[in-house]
């Protein structure tokens, strides 16, 4: 069913930092392996050796210049399903292929019901939805809900496979819909945001934003060089000797 | 949004096929139009015809064509499911008035209310059809007050001229069905000028600083995530220069406004059958139009996704 479940048990979502996120691509790539496997398989590629390389992925990294008043910084910015609470990516769908899990939150599709009429699509204001050309259906996230469940993988490896694989833990997973959680924790000690708020999607996933400047560094704009105070003693000796 | 095609065409002929089948189940149902056998089975012909070709051509959008029945039943949550359900469901009294009407050549009584059921029917599809794209939040274009009104209007206006065509061509025109296309063409113009001065006007608070997160100053993209178009810019990220689209604006109206509102005045005035002509060539003239008011509607469109990418 499309219509949404009037809760969910758990809000499982991931929590992105982007003061740490180095922009490596790292998640992609492995998002990429594990997904062309899994839930949705196959993650299709159309002509990527040619000249107009283009395919599915779940997720995507960007890059931002963030210009404030205090000057300008670079964030790279992982974009994937945010798994919101009240997902028109889900409603709109006539299928029924698209649906929210009453017991985690995961937003899922079943591609044996998706006709692939591309609504859904454009209902998501966050383009986390790519249309598979190759397959014929809508493919997204699943929040690699054959990992975090998978006995057959060590425990420590039931996380999904971008959070695994970042080397800064910029990623973060877990429950965020329970405040004691540590991902919540840290939504919480860092101010995370939620992206487009103003549309009412309601996203599970946060972002924390890059913290703030620290006044401790040399300022970049300071004067190649500047005077300095005469040093004494032997080192003294050797700045006047040198500066002779 | 990239203007498909097949959903082009989908919206522009269902809009004209309802609006026409609901003026015949209204006027050939309560004898307004008499039972003339030709006449009725042209109209029928046309109105179920434009429906049915457009609803045909709505499936060549789709990734799973053979699957099509599953949109049947979502009808609780979805727009597009709940056209789906009017679009059928219409079927049902459209036919049963078409049997009454054409072949049986009755008005009044079974036939009427089948005729004023698949009016109704006409009606709420064009409204399902409408709401999918107005309750679309992010685009802006669409998810605003003048979506609805505007396929109601359209459909009311084409179905008209349409109406007032086949009319004129059985040479059983009525001044009536002539002021009525005219006075819907006018409604129509000036719906469409609106809308075009409020989309120009719209000031939208999703931004790209909203998008990322990033709160103050100014966010510009530096890098995007690919270096080909992948599927959101080649689905959503469709843009038209800003001199075609006004050219274009000016095609509509010429095509879809103006030289109906010309001919129709024209065959108020002409002889038959050189109104019928007249009739005819304005509602060609207008379909036309109309394809290319939708494939604006459209181009014109910016889905929030495009923030991502830097074109705002």
């Amino acid at each position: 069913m499309t219509c949404l479940p009037a809760q969910t048990d758990k809000k499982l979502g991931l929590v992105i930092d982007l003061d740490t996120c180095v922009g490596c691509q790292a998640c992609v790539t492995a998002c990429k392996e594990w997904n062309t496997g899994g839930h949705m398989a196959p993650l299709t590629d159309v002509d990527p050796y040619g000249g107009h390389a283009d395919g599915v992925w779940f997720n995507r990294v960007h890059s931002y210049e963030h210009t404030t008043e205090l000057g300008g910084r670079t964030v790279n910015f992982p974009r994937s399903c945010l798994h919101c609470e009240t997902p028109a990516c889900v409603t709109v769908c006539p299928t029924g292929a698209s649906y929210k899990r009453a017991s985690d939150g995961i937003v899922l599709v079943d591609e044996d019901k998706c006709i692939g009429c591309k609504l859904c699509s454009w209902a998501c204001p966050y383009g986390a939805r790519e249309f598979d050309t190759d397959v014929g259906v809508m493919k997204k996230c699943t929040l690699c809900v054959d990992r975090i469940y998978n006995d057959h993988l060590a425990e420590e490896d039931r996380v999904p496979a971008c959070v695994a694989a970042c080397p800064t833990s910029a990623r973060h997973f877990g429950d965020l819909g329970d405040p004691a959680s540590a991902i919540s924790q840290l939504v919480e000690e860092r101010g995370g945001v939620a992206l487009m708020p103003e549309l009412g999607y309601k996203p599970t996933n946060r972002y924390l934003p890059p913290r703030a400047r620290s006044e401790r560094a040399a300022k970049v704009d300071a004067p190649a060089l500047q005077p300095i105070k005469a040093e004494g003693g032997f080192l003294g000796w050797v700045d006047r000797m040198l500066s002779n | 949004m990239h203007p498909a095609f097949s959903v082009v065409f989908f919206t522009t002929a269902t809009g004209a096929g309802y609006g026409l089948l609901a003026l015949l189940g209204v006027l050939g149902g309560l004898g307004f139009i008499p039972a003339d056998f030709w006449l009725g089975l042209a109209g029928m012909a046309l109105a179920l015809g434009l429906t049915v070709a457009g609803l045909l051509s709505s499936t060549g959008h789709l990734g799973r064509p053979e699957r099509a029945w599953r949109a049947f039943s979502q009808w609780r949550s979805s727009w597009l499911s709940r056209e789906g359900v009017a679009s059928v469901a219409t079927f049902i009294p459209a036919t049963l008035f078409g049997v009454g009407w054409v072949f049986l050549g009755k008005s009044g009584g079974w036939v009427a209310v089948a005729g004023l059921l698949a009016a109704a029917g006409a009606v709420t599809t064009v409204c399902t059809t409408a709401m999918i794209y107005a309750s679309l939040k992010p685009i802006a274009q669409w998810h605003s007050r003048y979506t609805l009104p505007a396929y109601l209007i359209f459909a009311a206006m084409t179905g008209s001229v349409l109406a007032n065509a086949l009319l004129q061509s059985f040479s059983a025109g009525s001044s009536a069905i002539l002021e009525l296309a005219l006075l819907a063409t006018l409604a129509g113009w000036v719906w469409k000028l609106a809308t075009w001065r409020y989309n120009d006007q719209l000031e939208i608070p999703t931004t790209a600083n909203t998008a990322t997160g990033l709160a103050g100053g100014t966010v510009r993209s530096i890098e995007w995530p690919h270096t080909e178009e992948n599927y959101l810019l080649k689905e959503m990220g469709f843009r038209i220069a800003r001199k075609h689209s006004a050219k274009l604006r000016w095609i509509t109206q010429a095509l879809a406004f103006v030289v109906p509102i010309v001919l129709l005045i024209l065959a108020f005035m002409a002889p038959w059958p050189l109104a019928a002509m007249a009739s005819v060539l304005a509602a060609v003239s207008q379909f036309a139009g109309m394809l290319v008011e939708r494939w604006l509607f459209f181009a014109e469109a910016k889905h929030t996704v495009t923030l991502y990418y830097g074109r705002a």
